[in-house]
């Protein structure tokens, strides 16, 4: 009987330890939350409350940049027999491989009658051709020009990052050619019928003048 | 104990019968009893769930219910099944097997024992209670992930009190079974000579005191973010849905092995009897348990590796799940080299165990695929995991609860369980298991989403026969029903050591076990 007293109340304090461990429990569920607010802050994953303090770091995410190295990437301009003003808006830029460019090159006709020219890239070194993805380019199309118009357009490319490391400068050079006889074209209503009204002066003022 | 004994005598000599004896019992072997009858209805509530989804996953298209009622039924299922059947069961084989194991007269707070008890079916009211209120049950998956939990109606509300309940009920039989194995055991059994079931329920019992409350406070929070302007979850408010999953994950992977470690140990029970051997490296296969049960904690996360974790807590994550292979891989080899050379016998608890050690381990197969973080980006979420979990829960604790009820029924109900229903049920089981759940992984290999009611046409072919397996696997339970209760009723009667090769204190008493045993304590060699 003695024996079995002193086991109930061992048994008690065992129950009292136990229920109290539940209860702590209970409460490290609720400590939960700022141990993970306070987690998330500090490595900066998951942070809702201040998404831009993440910006800087984390804003990019784009697996494909190879933020390792960088590339100068010159822009020329050349005319050929081509009376036309062309030059590029900046001179130079840094880029990533796998980073997404735009830049722009202004053109100018200074001519008093329309005139259509092609655009032919070229790049140094020449190995280079093979890792520069332009996705929108002037080059695609030939530019007609209206007397004095002028005209900024943009080139958007990407270096692939399977650039070979050595090359750390790339020189991208146009140089416009004038394709004879195209503007004849357009005015007889070719492919670009819409421009066909605006332009149809311009060759009569050019043949009053001459 | 004084008090307890009173009781009980009270209980005897005013010979309360029916009802009132059962409500007001402190009898570990009536709670016990009480338990299982209610897990085993659980289990069929949740089984007709389950049917329901199949038929409506028969065939694509949309035929037996609505999308929304499917969400329901996914959710229930879940609920049910979890923390309505598998749990309760295995406190019912608690509380009947470890004061007999241990020799000790009944379970410490044998009062609270019966409070523990009847929490649940309030519970229970409730959780099958909410498909009739406004809005349906709870239907936003059983892990009630934030924010469709806040966003839910009041079946929400009521899964929610039920989870509280259920949660309190747990807690107090966790807290009853780590007292009653620590401090009542028989003079002479030390714990390293304790049957490995009781060793298993205790480190279960530590898991449910340590992460049950935890459950608890996640619900909770959902609770007062639905209608006390908190904002724990909601991102509106500063909140954060993800939290809710690692809160309730550290809850939940604990969980899963508290559904999974007392199988382990009715496994461990029945093994050595019909192989006629002592279980092989008992010690290793303690330390196993333990380092299953430590391990746990430290993996929760494997559940979200579509979050957006860090690589870096990929991981982790991924190789602390892999480790548990390890006490997991101890244990299956010890059973198997139990086996080995052993004089076996296939009585039908031996097949349920041998059938178990089959099945799991595939389960736990499919559970290393899965923890490999970028398999599980592709599975996540897919019928691959579906099969998995039910590789491991249904063929894992289920078949080893029907292990350790064929194995202990005589000693229950004092008559041998009938040996052709008993197989009958395991063939049929094993069979229509398989139909159902193995091609889901290839379902879910092929992309199938889970919880979802309809599909696209490619999976018919499968879904089609899953669902046959599913109707076959369900009917197949009621040979169960019928081997019960004729074993209830009567059948041949069953020696005090029933099965030639069983060992333990459990054995040295009459079959039936009479209503108080162990008064006085067994004295062991």
């Amino acid at each position: 009987m003695n024996k079995s007293i002193m086991r109930a109340d061992d048994n008690r304090r065992l129950l009292l330890r136990l229920a109290v461990s539940a209860v702590v429990m209970f409460g490290f569920g609720f400590l939960l939350v700022p141990f993970y607010e306070q987690i998330c802050e500090a490595t900066g994953i998951n942070n809702y409350l201040r998404p831009e303090a993440e910006q800087g770091a984390r804003a990019v995410g784009n697996t494909q940049v190879d933020s390792s190295r960088s590339v100068l990437v010159q822009f020329d301009a050349n005319l050929h027999d081509l009376p036309w003003r062309f030059q590029p808006l900046q001179r130079s830029i840094e880029v990533h491989p796998g980073q997404f460019v735009q830049i722009e090159y202004e053109v100018m006709n200074n001519r008093d009658v329309p005139v259509t020219g092609q655009a032919v890239p070229s790049y140094g070194p020449q190995v280079a051709a093979r890792y520069f993805n332009k996705m929108e380019c002037f080059c695609f199309e030939q530019q007609t020009l209206a007397p004095g118009e002028r005209r900024i357009m943009p080139v958007v490319f990407v270096l692939d990052p399977g650039l070979p490391r050595e090359v750390s400068v790339i020189t991208l050079s146009y140089t416009f050619f004038e394709l004879p006889g195209r503007n004849t074209a357009v005015l007889t209503g070719g492919p670009a019928k819409q421009q066909a009204g605006s332009r149809s002066p311009a060759p009569a003022r050019g043949a009053g003048a001459t | 104990m004084a008090a307890v004994t009173h009781d009980q005598l009270q209980g005897h000599q005013h010979g309360q019968s029916g009802l009132m004896r059962w409500i007001t019992t402190t009898n570990h072997k009536d709670i016990g009893t009480l338990y299982m009858f209610f897990s085993f209805f659980m289990f069929l509530s949740g089984g007709v769930m389950a049917l329901t989804i199949r038929a409506e996953l028969f065939q694509p298209g949309l035929q037996v219910v609505q999308p929304e009622f499917f969400n329901q039924l996914t959710t229930m299922h879940g609920l049910v099944m979890v923390f309505g059947a598998i749990m309760p069961a295995f406190v019912g084989f608690a509380n009947w097997m470890i004061p007999l194991m241990i020799g000790a007269s009944d379970m410490a707070f044998a009062r609270m024992n019966n409070w523990s008890f009847w929490l649940l079916p309030p519970a229970a009211i409730l959780l099958l209670g909410s498909f009739f209120v406004p809005g349906g049950a709870a239907a936003a998956g059983w892990t009630m992930y934030a924010p469709l939990s806040v966003q839910m109606g009041m079946g929400m509300d009521l899964a929610i009190f039920a989870i509280h309940i259920m949660g309190i009920s747990s807690i107090m039989g966790a807290i009853n079974i780590v007292v009653t194995v620590l401090n009542m055991r028989a003079p002479g059994m030390t714990m390293m000579k304790m049957p490995m079931f009781c060793w298993t329920w205790l480190i279960t019992a530590y898991l449910l005191i340590a992460v049950m409350p935890v459950l608890a406070g996640a619900v909770t929070m959902i609770l007062t973010d639905r209608h006390f302007g908190t904002s724990f979850f909601n991102a509106a408010g500063g909140g954060d849905p993800v939290m809710y999953q690692h809160i309730f994950w550290f809850f939940g992977h604990p969980e899963v092995y508290i559904m999974i470690l007392p199988a382990f140990g009715i496994v461990s029970q029945i093994i050595p009897a019909f192989a006629r051997k002592p279980l092989f490296g008992y010690a290793s296969m303690v330390y196993a348990v333990a380092a299953i049960a430590i391990l746990s904690f430290a993996v929760w996360a494997h559940h979200m590796f579509a979050t957006g974790m860090p690589a870096a807590g990929q991981l982790f994550f991924m190789y602390a799940t892999m480790l548990i292979a390890v006490p997991t891989g101890v244990k299956v080899f010890n059973w198997v080299a139990t086996m080995w050379r052993g004089s076996l016998s296939f009585e039908t608890p031996m097949l349920w165990a041998v059938g178990f050690i089959f099945v799991f381990t595939i389960g736990g197969f499919t559970g290393l695929i899965c923890a490999i973080a970028p398999i599980d980006i592709q599975v996540q979420d897919t019928y691959y995991v579906v099969a998995h979990f039910h590789y491991v829960l249904v063929a894992g604790s289920l078949f080893a609860l029907f292990a350790g009820a064929y194995y202990w029924l005589p000693k229950w109900t004092g008559h041998m369980p009938s040996e052709f229903l008993g197989k009958l049920h395991f063939w049929c089981s094993l069979v229509f298991f398989n139909i159902t759940f193995f091609p889901m992984h290839f379902l879910g290999l092929a992309g199938m989403p889970r919880r979802i009611p309809d599909y696209a046409l490619q999976f018919a072919d499968f879904n089609a026969l899953i669902s046959i397996g599913a109707f076959g696997f369900g009917l197949s339970q009621l040979i169960f029903l019928v081997a019960v209760i004729k074993c209830i009723r009567g059948g041949e009667r069953a020696a005090a050591r029933s099965w030639e090769g069983a060992e333990g204190l459990e054995w040295t008493v009459p079959s039936p076990a009479p209503h108080h045993t162990f008064e006085e304590a067994p004295v062991l060699r």
